[in-house]
């Protein structure tokens, strides 16, 4: 029991259960999946594709945390990199061609991963505190959104971009198959080389880290450069899923999402120990609590209490020191108190 | 003979995999200092938290003036008059002296925080006390002596009827030690109880009235100072007699140094931490260096690893020049470096056991070659059991360590990388008296294999027990260079460190 409630994913995918059960107890239908014209549907494969964009972000997120820094551009990048895929293609003659959409896709990601190396420079090389560093560009990056977008939102009309954020593949969304490959690549290369305990120790302590010999500057600048381009896909599959680019409010608040997400997944602000599944779970936590304002009909002017109370108690439940405060105060008065220490004693040591 | 001010009964404590205490009573009397003895991870700092409430005991009460209390933390524990000093500075290097004097308790009127009264008061306290610090500057920006004491300071003012110290002594110089034992017996005189853990048989027969020796989490038992002699103190604290202390013969002076220096600085100096000097090693030579706290010692060694940058001289390893602009240049050359703030600058405490060992070597491979599993488990494995890190499991969190073992982890993570220069900054800090010979020995063993090392020690015995050569340090300037031959003494070091003078 203890070995399975020690385990550090244990909470995040103990909430996650028990959110989606208060579903299926409001929503009778909510765990049944169907397949329609070889497509998989369902309240589950929803959770899962609306939630892609935003594991993704908590993704890139997670691994700039585990270094001891934070990136609030994140949201800015989503903007930017939907507002140039959708910029290019819509400047077309075929919109529907796949080379074009191509080499729309991939402009959009390089130019997310210059973002992301940008926000790298700044902190490990100018040394800038990377709340502040990457503020910068969290305000500046929604302008550069907005100019490409010219003020206003694009519309596309391709098919093949629809395919990012909307279509399906092997009977999934695509979008999750994205997800499922970019997780288990970041997997592979932060825990089969040795690029995620390095990651660890950057965050953990970065004076020991240097004197050490890792060359913290290189890693960091690659945390954040894999941050944007994290970024950069969400960005292509939130616009490609409505077909339009908005440079205002795509990605708005999408950094404090991805925050949430990997908090709740169990690693911690402070850098150091980093998990990407509890990540995963986290940003699956606050889809499903997202998705379950709007099944269950709480009404608008109280989800953001809503939403904001469920947190907090997520995070409380999380916290080691509150639940031992908790046990500790149920457990003492069950405990009797030995009449007299030596016999206690005995007994305990037995 | 008045009753025991604390007193623990029975107190058992575990943590997963480990018995850190097992059915251990304890008794403090008022008006005295009582030592607390045991080899690294005997359970002494467990013991000290439980009394603190950092840690809740799994059985046993502890008594304080013969009424049960159960603590439920360090607050808590200072509300009851119990304050501690914990073995790794736990202040905040960001605050002022002052600010840390009385962090958590600022004198404040209206709720407003009366500054300037919190500078006078802490000015007072420290003039008591003669710790000549300046309350205005930055904690961070002091020497860990100074640090230190103020973390007794601060500990002291919070009106304690226990005051217990953590191997406190264990940054501290001959004088500042001296300062500190003065503080400690006018305490005493005053009535107050004084709990204090020392891996210094030297200073714990010096100050103690009485002491307790832990063994394995067990209670070997309590002895007044003066009925028990240093060999019986350390059978009981190892289980072993003494024969893994026998005394390493002074090494004599050979003709190594016919060889390329593996080192070779000339007038490496930095503004305002170490003038220009020059020094050379040569391959299995120990170079000490000697000096009081502040001497530059630190400094002086930090250079050659390009920890800090020089600003002035030239640096040649295994004779080729090099430009040290930091410690990757370093490290490729094959020169290591233990640095003396282990929990700052050495552990990484989030990280495990196995981790911290690997760390260097994984950090020269890049992170695109990590070491395959087998080839992991078996260097942390070896290295592990010739340290004889306790507990022996590679895969607990660094920081669930005991600060001896912690010392050893970072040992074993420079030599695994099989260095040409071995930079140690006080190795031996915080390790008991059994760990002590080893390390000694090692690095005897280790320059026998042609290794060099460079050994920074506030113990001047020991610098002149292994060493082959000695440098002098005073004033943050190099000011002699001795061949450690049978004559020198500890006294005629301190001589020349007064003098100033080359005999
Ligand atoms: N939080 C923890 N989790 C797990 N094990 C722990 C924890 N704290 C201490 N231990 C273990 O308990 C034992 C006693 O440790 P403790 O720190 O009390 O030793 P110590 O006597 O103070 O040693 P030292 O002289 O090296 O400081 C050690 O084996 C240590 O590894
Ligand atoms: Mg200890």
């Amino acid at each position: 029991m203890k070995a399975v409630t020690g385990h550090r994913l244990f909470w995040p995918a103990a909430v996650l259960v028990v959110m989606l059960l208060a579903n299926l107890v409001v929503t009778p239908g909510f765990f049944s999946i169907q397949v329609r014209n070889g497509h998989l549907y369902g309240s589950l494969i929803d959770i899962l594709l609306l939630g892609s964009p935003l594991m993704l972000v908590a993704l890139g997120m997670t691994v700039v945390i585990a270094t001891g820094g934070i990136d609030l551009s994140v949201g800015a990048v989503v903007a930017i990199s939907g507002a140039l895929a959708c910029y290019l293609i819509s400047g077309q003659e075929d919109q529907g061609a796949v080379s074009g959409v191509l080499v729309a896709v991939a402009l959009a990601l390089v130019l997310s991963a210059v973002l992301g190396f940008w926000n790298g420079l700044f902190v490990a090389r100018v040394g800038i505190q990377p709340i502040i560093a990457t503020l910068i560009l969290m305000v500046a990056g929604r302008g550069v959104a907005q100019l490409i977008t010219s003020g206003k939102n694009i519309n596309v009309n391709s098919p093949p971009y629809k395919l990012i954020g909307g279509g399906y593949w092997l009977t999934l969304p695509f979008a999750v198959i994205v997800v499922a490959v970019v997780v288990a690549l970041t997997g592979l290369a932060v825990r089969r080389t040795a690029l995620g305990m390095l990651l660890e120790a950057i965050g953990g302590n970065a004076e020991a880290s240097r004197l050490v010999g890792i060359r913290s500057r290189r890693l960091i600048v690659l945390a954040y450069t894999f941050c944007g381009v994290c970024a950069g896909i969400a960005g292509l599959m939130i616009s490609s899923n409505i077909s339009t680019a908005d440079g205002n409010n795509a990605g708005l608040w999408m950094e404090l999402d991805a925050i949430l997400a990997v908090v709740i997944g169990g690693t911690a602000l402070t850098g150091g120990r980093f998990t990407l599944a509890g990540t995963v779970l986290g940003a699956l936590v606050i889809q499903t609590l997202s998705t379950t304002i709007y099944t269950t009909g709480v009404p608008p002017q109280v989800t953001l209490v809503f939403k904001a109370v469920v947190v907090a108690i997520v995070c409380l439940i999380q916290s080691p020191a509150f639940r031992a405060k908790v046990f500790r105060r149920r457990a003492r008065p069950a405990a009797p108190p030995p009449a007299s220490p030596a016999a206690a004693d005995v007994e305990v040591n037995a | 003979m008045p009753g025991a001010v604390l007193e623990m009964i029975g107190v058992s404590k575990g943590f997963p995999g480990v018995r850190a205490l097992a059915d251990v009573d304890f008794r403090l009397f008022p008006g005295e200092i009582h030592a607390l003895m045991g080899e690294n991870g005997a359970g002494k700092s467990t013991l000290i938290k439980v009394l603190t409430g950092v840690h809740a005991a799994d059985a046993g009460e502890v008594r304080l003036g013969g009424d049960r209390v159960s603590v439920t933390g360090p607050q808590h524990a200072q509300t009851l008059g119990i304050s501690t000093v914990y073995q790794e500075v736990n202040l905040c290097p960001n605050l002022t002296v002052a600010e840390n004097v009385f962090i958590g308790r600022e004198p404040s009127k209206a709720g407003a925080i009366r500054w300037r009264e919190i500078r006078r008061r802490a000015a007072e306290l420290l003039t008591r006390f003669h710790v000549d610090v300046d309350p205005g500057v930055r904690l961070g920006a002091c020497s860990l002596a100074i640090q230190q004491l103020v973390a007794i300071v601060r500990a002291v003012d919070i009106s304690a009827k226990v005051l217990i110290l953590d191997e406190p002594t264990s940054s501290l110089d001959r004088d500042e030690v001296e300062q500190l034992f003065t503080v400690m017996r006018r305490l005493r005189d005053d009535g107050v109880a004084i709990l204090f853990v020392s891996h210094f048989l030297d200073q714990v027969y010096e100050v103690s009235d009485r002491m307790t020796v832990l063994r394995n989490g067990r209670l070997v038992g309590e002895f007044p100072t003066a009925d028990l002699s240093r060999i019986d103190l350390v059978g009981h604290m190892t289980g072993r007699m003494l024969s893994t202390l026998e005394q390493l013969h002074v090494p004599e002076e050979t003709a190594r140094v016919q060889a390329e220096p593996v080192l070779k600085a000339q007038g490496v100096g930095r503004r305002g931490s170490i003038a220009p000097f020059d020094l050379e090693i040569h391959p299995g030579e120990v170079v000490g260096l000697a000096g009081l706290l502040g001497s530059g010692r630190t400094e002086a060694v930090r250079l050659m690893f390009g920890a800090d940058v020089a600003d002035s001289g030239t640096v040649a390893l295994g004779g080729k020049p090099v430009s040290l602009r930091g410690p990757n240049i370093a490290i490729d050359h094959g020169v290591a470096f233990c640095p003396e703030n282990r929990k700052s600058e050495g552990l990484i405490e989030d990280l495990t056991v196995g981790e911290n060992i690997v760390l260097a070597l994984q950090a020269a491979n890049g992170w695109l070659r990590p070491l395959s599993q087998a080839k992991r488990q078996e260097l942390v494995g070896r290295y592990m059991t010739a340290l004889r890190i306790n507990p022996a499991d590679p895969d607990m969190p660094a920081r669930n360590l005991s600060g001896g073992n912690q010392q050893k982890v970072l040992l074993a993570r420079w030599l695994i990388t099989q260095p040409k220069l071995l930079i140690l900054d006080e190795p031996t800090r915080g390790i008991d008296v059994g760990a002590k010979a080893e390390i000694q020995k090692l690095v005897v063993s280790l320059a026998e294999d042609g290794v060099a090392v460079l050994f920074v020690s506030a113990e001047l015995e020991e610098v002149l027990r292994i060493s082959h050569k000695i440098e002098v340090l005073r004033d943050r300037r190099l000011i002699a260079e001795i061949g450690n031959i049978g004559s020198v003494t500890p006294e005629g070091i301190l001589e020349i460190i007064a003098n100033g003078t080359t005999s």
